[in-house]
């Protein structure tokens, strides 16, 4: 085996590098490029569950678009606003109140998630709808899809801007 | 319609101004950012004006900001900026906190393609059949050529306003002055009525009697309060971060420390709060919840039956002895009359209250009993339209006062008694020049008046038998527009002669409308003025712990809208200049004085001049030290401003006045508080005839998303989803006797009128009572009021009875609003 000089390796090496430069310039270009083509935040959708073993005013909590965003998943049992799956109930929210950020809970007497903090009200069975309290939004209903060959429902973007961020995205 | 998903960041280098939130009375603090269009801060704390880190999460409660607290706004060269509006953290006041008001003044910024798109932003006429724009200069030509041929005809008297006379959007220092110098100085006329009432009046009449001011402690006091007793108030929804910041806390047990740091040489029993109205509200549920139900007494008491509540606890204290002697000897009048006068016995105090004796005895002893031998309780008493609105106003307030005065809860910290308040205040104008007290809807329904002005007021949605007066002002301002209609292509001259030949001698009335949006009046007006709010002009208020703040100017106002004070400035300029040409001195004289050409200008004029030599005679809430506050000084100050009275002005800060009173210098003649008896006078007649023919009790008043007549917020398709009609909270089995579904629209009636609203049921209702959202333009609960009122022309909203029927199904309300309950619990 050819042994490579070191002058033929920073040869090559720099060869490889100049060209993974070009490259990633030619991503970033075409991401752009795709970009500009959008009016929506690029979300990388996430599969959730299975909708049919769902029980009924059970949440489901999961993260969306990322790690540091709580959500919580409900299948209401009857059809609802932004509500998907076979009985077009089943609905997702940001769990952080638009408010201030504190951490809402999901009342299952009310079917309403509710902030300890500063006492605000959402309405699960109506897009996340402020009921009463302190918040200017409604919360950030996460959209989903259901895909019937598989049964699964995916996220795959959010509706209303989640607290404590400049953009959905980090 | 997507949400937005993302806003733009302030960058460091933005403009950064004050802004008093211009809604509630509370007054919270925000700050301004104002910055390019086309740039935007990065997402590192060193690159935008907030200093937040937004490449990770930011943790619960480090920020208030959300895409309703920002806009894109074009200023009048063409130039477009982003704002942002967002909570001052260093504000006493909130400390960071918005409201849900507050937090959408961004949202409500003009923007000519938003939600603002319809404020008006030229003058209009309307000439017979449409409203068309025009200028300033003929606006103005048309509307003081008339009022002008009218005074010099037959004097003032028939010269009629709408006005507003308060602090917040559409009021102010400014503005109030401005207007109070044209109507009382220049015009001189009495025909005049304020903001929610059918008169020149105040709604504290007999507080003031008694020597107390009524916004006389500071908010800090609910914090180290041993008791709050909150009458007909519901402060979650009206004054919600007074609530949250302050009072709660204290509740929770949150300021102990505070308390022991204040008073070290006195027990702190655990918080405690007595809550009386007839509805369980919102801010119950919520203490319930977040405190616990024993900290909590509710006293249900039977609609207009407050008098004698108070009186019934009144003499319980006097006998029980939990009364302050040396006080009462020392620095109070009348006394043993009213002891006198009021006195009831618990059990007569119950059997017209509804409230168990048990209950009562309950609310003295939380109240009133002493900490310890000789050691009085800390007592606040916060009242709002409960009381205002009450029967009677005057009777209540000094049955509430009596208590207040005999217990020593006035002049101490941790005291006071106090209305909670709607609006901002901000009170600077001459005398009033009428004699008495003029009743003015009622002049208009029986065809006096020859002119009215609305005047960022809004009484066909905010006055008592609100039906009859509307109708007589849009019957009569018909008479005006059918004469209008004959003289198309008129000159000015001719316009003026026919509107003045129409309200002198056919029963017309000429309206005008001075106001942010085209609301309701413009079904009645002529002519209209587009006028500006907070950030579109410089203007000072106080809130409710007379907190004074300067809310920058930091963009154009829409169009050529104005602000209040210059338009009046322009009114009387043009009188001037009509005198002029007449060469009429002494009137010439009357309509000087109004050479502004800021607000500054002005607030330098009103505020500022109170109390100085040769200013004559201005009642102003600045009182005689008002001129230690500069436009500049004030900016300087911030968000915290200052507490009037200001005392003084030393090394570059003001020294205000949290409390009043703690000298025991009252405000009557001898210094002393007076005592006012007030007899239980049982309901007044026209109410007992709505009660004893109608089956329910109509309540009404604000809901937190809702801002008086929802002049901003029918537009804000956020509040508009949530409240597309006026609500009526109902008890459900009521609705379902009545075969009403949440969302079906139903129709009030009684004597006085008929009004629609959206059925809203509610378990926290009793049954056989409601409670309507007040002010609204989709559903106006004034419609059933009676046309009672107390002595001084108070009206008795909260006082009337109405037959409820259902008009149709609400299958669309219920596809967009929820129906759950208002009230947070567990």
């Amino acid at each position: 085996m050819e042994k490579l000089s070191r002058r033929g390796f920073l040869k090559i090496s720099s060869g490889v590098a100049a060209s993974a430069a070009a490259m990633g310039a030619a991503t970033a270009q075409a991401a752009a490029t795709a970009d500009a083509g959008r009016t929506t935040l690029p979300y990388k959708p996430k599969a959730l569950t299975k909708a049919r073993g769902l029980k009924p005013n059970s949440p489901l909590s999961f993260t969306f678009p990322d790690e540091q965003s709580p959500c919580t998943l409900v299948k209401m049992g009857r059809e609802v606003p932004g509500g998907v799956g076979p009985e077009g109930d089943i609905v997702a929210y940001s769990t952080l109140c638009t408010h201030m950020g504190c951490p809402v809970n999901y009342d299952q007497r009310t079917l309403t998630f509710r902030c300890g903090c500063h006492y605000s009200v959402f309405d699960a069975e109506m897009g996340g709808q402020m009921v009463c309290g302190q918040a200017t939004e409604n919360l950030p209903q996460i959209t989903l899809k259901y895909n019937e060959k598989n049964d699964t429902v995916t996220a795959v973007s959010v509706n209303g801007l989640i607290y404590g961020r400049q953009s959905n995205l980090i | 319609m997507a949400k937005k998903d993302r806003v733009a960041l302030p960058p460091v280098t933005a403009q950064k101004t004050n802004m008093t939130c211009h809604f509630c009375i509370v007054g919270c603090g925000y700050h301004a950012y104002k910055w390019p269009e086309s740039e935007e801060g990065g997402r590192a704390p060193n690159q935008n004006a907030l200093g937040l880190d937004f490449r990770k999460q930011v943790p619960p409660l480090q920020a208030c900001l959300t895409p309703a607290m920002t806009n894109v706004i074009q200023d009048r060269d063409g130039k477009r900026y982003n704002i942002m509006i967002v909570p001052d953290k260093e504000c006493v006041v909130n400390q960071g906190l918005s409201s849900t008001r507050g937090g959408k003044m961004a949202s409500y910024m003009y923007q000519p393609e938003g939600l603002t798109k319809e404020r008006l932003a030229y003058p209009k006429l309307y000439t017979g059949d449409q409203w068309l724009d025009t200028t300033w200069e003929q606006a103005l030509a048309i509307y003081v050529g008339v009022h002008k041929k009218i005074l010099d005809q037959e004097g003032p008297g028939g010269l009629g306003f709408n006005c507003f006379d308060h602090g917040g959007a559409g009021g102010g220092f400014e503005n109030t002055w401005g207007t109070g110098k044209l109507m009382f100085t220049a015009l001189q006329t009495p025909l005049v009525r304020i903001h929610n009432r059918p008169a020149y009046n105040s709604e504290c009449h007999a507080t003031r009697d008694m020597g107390i001011g009524e916004l006389n402690n500071s908010y800090e006091d609910s914090e180290v309060a041993d008791c709050i007793v909150s009458v007909g108030a519901n402060q979650y929804e009206t004054q919600t971060n007074y609530f949250l910041v302050h009072l709660l806390p204290n509740l929770q047990g949150a300021t102990k420390d505070k308390k022991q740091q204040w008073f070290p040489n006195e027990p702190h029993p655990e918080t405690r709060i007595v809550c009386i109205d007839p509805r369980r509200t919102a801010t119950m549920t919520i203490i319930e919840t977040a405190v616990g139900k024993d900290k909590l007494l509710h006293l249900e008491i039977e609609p207009g039956t407050d008098i004698a509540l108070f009186n019934g606890v009144f003499s319980y204290v006097v006998e029980q002895g939990w009364i302050d002697k040396d006080f009462i000897a020392q620095h109070t009048a009348g006394f043993d009359a009213a002891v006198t006068a009021n006195r009831m016995s618990l059990a007569e105090c119950s059997r017209i209250t509804g409230v168990p004796v048990e209950k009562l005895r309950q609310f003295a002893e939380w109240a009133y009993k002493p900490k310890a031998a000789g050691v009085m309780k800390r007592t606040v008493h916060t009242y709002e339209k409960g009381i205002i609105w009450g029967n009677d106003n005057y009777l209540i307030q000094s049955a509430l006062l009596d208590l207040v005065i005999a217990t020593h809860n006035v002049g101490r910290r941790g005291t006071g008694c106090v209305r909670m308040g709607g609006h901002q205040e901000g009170y600077t104008r001459p005398p009033y020049p009428g004699k008495g007290k003029i009743y003015v809807d009622q002049e208009i329904i029986q065809g006096r008046g020859r002119t009215l002005t609305f005047w960022g007021c809004n009484s066909f949605q905010t006055t008592l038998n609100a039906e009859q007066y509307r109708n007589a002002v849009l019957r009569r301002s018909e008479i005006v527009k059918d004469a209008l209609r004959k003289v198309r292509g008129g000159t000015t001259g001719q316009i003026v002669d026919t509107i003045v030949d129409a309200v002198m001698n056919k029963g017309g009335l000429f309206v005008t409308l001075i106001d942010l949006y085209p609301t309701m009046i413009m079904d009645a007006a002529l002519v209209a003025f587009p006028a500006a709010h907070p950030g579109e002009i410089n203007l000072t208020s106080m809130n409710g712990e007379r907190r004074l703040r300067l809310s920058e100017k930091f963009m154009d106002a829409p169009g050529v809208a104005k602000a209040d004070s210059l338009i009046a400035a322009d009114i009387a300029t043009t009188f001037k200049a009509m005198y002029q040409k007449e060469g009429n001195a002494g009137m010439v004289a009357r309509f000087s004085g109004f050479d502004w050409k800021s607000e500054e200008d002005a607030f330098n004029d009103g505020f500022r001049r109170a109390g100085q030599p040769g200013a004559g005679p201005i009642d102003s809430q600045g009182g005689g030290t008002g001129y230690l506050a500069t436009y500049q000084r004030l900016r300087e100050a911030g968000n915290n401003g200052v507490q009037l009275p200001i005392k003084e002005y030393k090394d570059g800060k003001f020294i205000g006045t949290p409390m009043i009173y703690t000298d025991y210098k009252f405000d009557t003649q001898d210094g002393k508080a007076h005592f006012l008896p007030s007899p239980w006078p049982g309901l007044p007649k026209p109410v007992m005839v709505q009660k004893d023919k109608y089956r329910y009790y109509i309540n009404q008043g604000r809901i937190n998303e809702v801002w008086q007549t929802g002049y901003h917020n029918k537009y804000d398709p956020n509040v508009r989803d949530r409240y597309p009609m006026s609500v009526i909270e109902m008890n459900p089995q009521d609705a379902k006797d009545l075969g009403v579904r949440p969302g079906d629209i139903v129709e009030l009636h009684n004597d006085y009128g008929a009004t629609y609203a959206m059925a809203y049921p509610d378990a926290a209702i009793k049954r056989g009572h409601t409670f309507m959202q007040f002010g609204g333009q989709n559903g106006i609960a004034g419609d059933v009021v009676t046309e009672w009122t107390d002595r001084n022309i108070i009206p008795y909203y909260k006082g009337t009875w109405a037959d409820i029927r259902r008009i149709g199904g609400g299958d669309h309300f219920r596809k967009t609003t929820s129906f759950k309950s208002r009230r947070y619990q567990t």
